[in-house]
């Protein structure tokens, strides 16, 4: 494998990385301020392609479908949130699964009773398709650029949010002591409400970005979503840091096993045997660096919780 | 006086031996939901139009959706034989879900019509009197890309597939016909997206052409980010990836790639240029591979019925064997094992209007019969 060869796979993935650090931020802070579990997380991604594949197709503008994203997801998040889960904030985890597992059936069945069962078509604007050549000679898609440009932007505009706002600061209060910012008068049910949408509106921004080079269908989110799982329990429950670095590793193990594995098996066996099991290997992966980390240190990289 | 001559019509009756002919019950089990949905969805509406057209009323249809899940296939195939009582099974799209469902269910003595998974292990050594394939043999679509790719002059194609059962008969297939060198040969995880690391291999090695069997979101995914990466090396692939419910999602991403089928809207005779017209008319959208696969199965098994009941099961497997029926492909015959011996075709993917389709180029297998017959006693 050439130099220029590995580099381009570790830049891909980064870049896939850094869009499951937009799925892992909302979850984390989920779980990390409000202590839920919420296995719907996959649907917002989904509603959010779904809604820019539709705007998109009926105004022919990307950007209005990426705002259309923004907006439908942030606006489930909250309905999500007012309607349903806000009687479940007190509650056993389990519960809370069971809740969010009913949910993701009915925005499944939902988004099919409305858009049908086949994919919808969203594809890259013009002016981000197509290649550039990088220094070192790499050839590289424009729009995996953008994508690693956007999320490197919400990746430092989440993290002047939480450190230097005022929102921010009631947020990592609320993750140290919920209790407590409730009895200094801050209204917990709006900041709720907020933080929840916002984390809806960030997995509606992946999907709308990454639907564009991937198939917008029903079901989309679910594969997403145990990925943003598993990133979150890598890096540490509400830790923002600890969602970038842990979808950064997550991103990177994944990508490179894929094609590292069945490579160095190829020394030993046949190219197609070295290519099944590399890549029976490969799915494991991640699962076998989220187990090493938890070994090391049980709550995460950059764990919060006790 | 009146209950006498009914009491002995009654025993004259019974006497006799007449049975009225009884209906069939079919039950499908298909993917109805999720990511899979409209392969299955195709496949459902190209059997009911059928059913429809036909005009019988003894058929009674339960339709089930086993949500791409094998656990919840082989509970639906056990509900649908022990409480349900069908007489035939049918729908199932995914191999791996087939491979759950169909040795059971021939085992019990039910009539299983595959209107689309065709795995190597149920064509071969594990085929069974009761199964059979109305659409192909997995590994045909694959061989007939491999002949296509030698006549069109490949030397060093670069292959991928998921890592399941029909994506391993798909490298499989392709390698037995494909006489050319291989650069390179890689399986990806079933579902998977992201194919920014299979491309960039695929840059980085020296192929010719790519050969690729990703069926639907995942083909979607692939040729997407395939298009973008200005690669710009010959595709050639089985129509799985192509597929008509498949081709709107991708668009331009398609245009010009060869893709093997044994069905296509252009292929000439009166019954598929019927089922064309009535499936646009019913459901207001073309019809894909599955559709008329579909609608092939029902015939078939409507074919059978007008022969044979199906409480003989001798007779109806024969009536089955003997496929006396109107295909959308033409003259339609069974080989040993139950799969088709067909012609497979090489289509290329156009623009008709605004609407993205396939049209035939050539044959690129004529009479095509599976390897597996061989390996099967029957």
């Amino acid at each position: 494998m050439s130099a220029v060869l590995l580099a381009e796979q570790i830049l891909n993935g980064i870049q896939f990385g850094i869009m499951l650090f937009l799925m892992a931020a909302g979850l984390t802070l989920v779980f990390g301020v409000m202590g839920l579990i919420n296995l719907a997380h996959g649907s917002l991604f989904m509603i959010g392609a779904f809604a820019a594949a539709w705007v998109a197709a009926a105004t022919g503008s990307f950007t209005a479908g990426l705002i259309a994203a923004l907006a439908t997801a942030a606006a489930a998040g909250a309905l999500m949130e007012i309607i349903v889960l806000r009687r479940l904030y007190g509650r056993d985890h389990l519960d809370q699964v069971l809740a969010t597992f009913a949910l993701i059936l009915i925005f499944s069945e939902g988004t099919r009773a409305v858009f049908g069962s086949f994919p919808l078509f969203l594809e890259i604007p013009d002016a981000l398709s197509g290649t550039v050549v990088l220094p070192g000679g790499i050839q590289y898609s424009l729009y995996r650029l953008t994508l690693i440009a956007i999320g490197l932007t919400v990746a430092s505009g989440l993290y002047l949010l939480i450190a230097k706002t005022r929102l921010g600061m009631q947020v990592r209060a609320g993750e140290n002591d919920r209790e407590m910012i409730a009895a200094l008068g801050v209204d917990i049910s709006k900041l709720y409400t907020l933080v929840f949408a916002l984390g809806a509106a960030l997995a509606g921004l992946a999907g709308a970005l990454v639907g564009a080079i991937q198939s917008v269908q029903v079901g989309m989110g679910e594969p997403v979503l145990i990925l943003a799982f598993v990133v979150i329990v890598i890096g540490g429950i509400g830790s923002i840091k600890g969602a970038f670095v842990g979808a950064i590793l997550v991103g990177l193990t994944d990508t490179l096993g894929g094609i590292l594995l069945p490579a160095l098996l190829a020394m030993f066996m046949d190219n197609s045997s070295a290519a099944s099991t590399g890549s029976a290997l490969a799915s494991m992966a991640i699962y076998v660096l989220m187990a090493a980390v938890l070994i090391v240190r049980p709550s995460g990289l950059f764990g919060v919780r006790q | 006086m009146k209950f006498t001559t009914t009491a002995v019509a009654a025993a004259l009756l019974a006497a006799s031996g007449i049975t009225v002919a009884e209906g069939l019950k079919v039950g499908m089990i298909t993917t109805l939901s999720g990511g899979g949905a409209g392969l299955g969805v195709d496949v459902r509406d190209g059997f009911m139009l059928a059913v429809e057209q036909s005009g019988r009323k003894d058929i009674e249809l339960i339709i089930e959706d086993d949500q791409r899940k094998p656990d919840i296939a082989v509970q639906l195939a056990d509900k649908m034989i022990q409480s349900e009582k069908v007489d035939v099974l049918t729908g199932i799209i995914f191999s791996n879900l087939a491979m759950a469902v169909i040795p059971s269910a021939t085992a019990q003595g039910k009539f299983y019509l595959s209107p689309n998974a065709g795995p190597s292990q149920l064509a071969g050594q594990g085929c069974h009197e009761n199964y059979f394939n109305v659409a192909w043999q997995n590994d045909t679509l694959h061989e007939a890309a491999g002949a296509h790719a030698n006549e069109t002059g490949f030397r060093n194609s670069f292959i991928l597939a998921p890592n399941y059962p029909a994506g391993k008969d798909a490298l499989t297939g392709y390698k037995r016909s494909y006489e050319g060198e291989l650069a390179g040969e890689l399986f990806t995880q079933l579902g998977q997206t992201d194919y920014a690391a299979e491309i960039a291999q695929i840059r980085a090695s020296d192929a010719d052409s790519v050969f690729f069997f990703l069926p639907g979101g995942m083909g979607i995914s692939f040729l997407k980010q395939y298009a973008d990466s200005d690669i710009g090396l010959p595709v050639v692939g089985p129509a799985f990836s192509f597929d008509q419910g498949i081709l709107q999602a991708v668009g331009e991403a398609a245009l010009g790639v060869h893709n093997t089928s044994q069905w296509n809207k252009d292929i000439e005779n009166d019954t598929n240029a019927a089922f064309v017209e009535s499936f646009v008319a019913t459901y207001e959208r073309l019809p894909s591979l599955y559709a008329s696969q579909g609608f092939d199965t029902a015939n078939l098994l409507i074919s059978a019925m007008g022969a044979a009941d199906v409480s003989d099961q001798d007779a109806f497997r024969a009536a089955l064997k003997a496929a006396d029926f109107d295909s959308t492909r033409g003259d339609f015959a069974f080989a040993s094992n139950h799969h088709p011996i067909q012609d497979i075709y090489v289509r290329e993917v156009v623009r008709e209007g605004d609407v993205f389709t396939n049209k035939i180029l050539g044959v690129a297998l004529e009479d095509h019969q599976d390897v597996y017959a061989e390996q099967c006693k029957l």
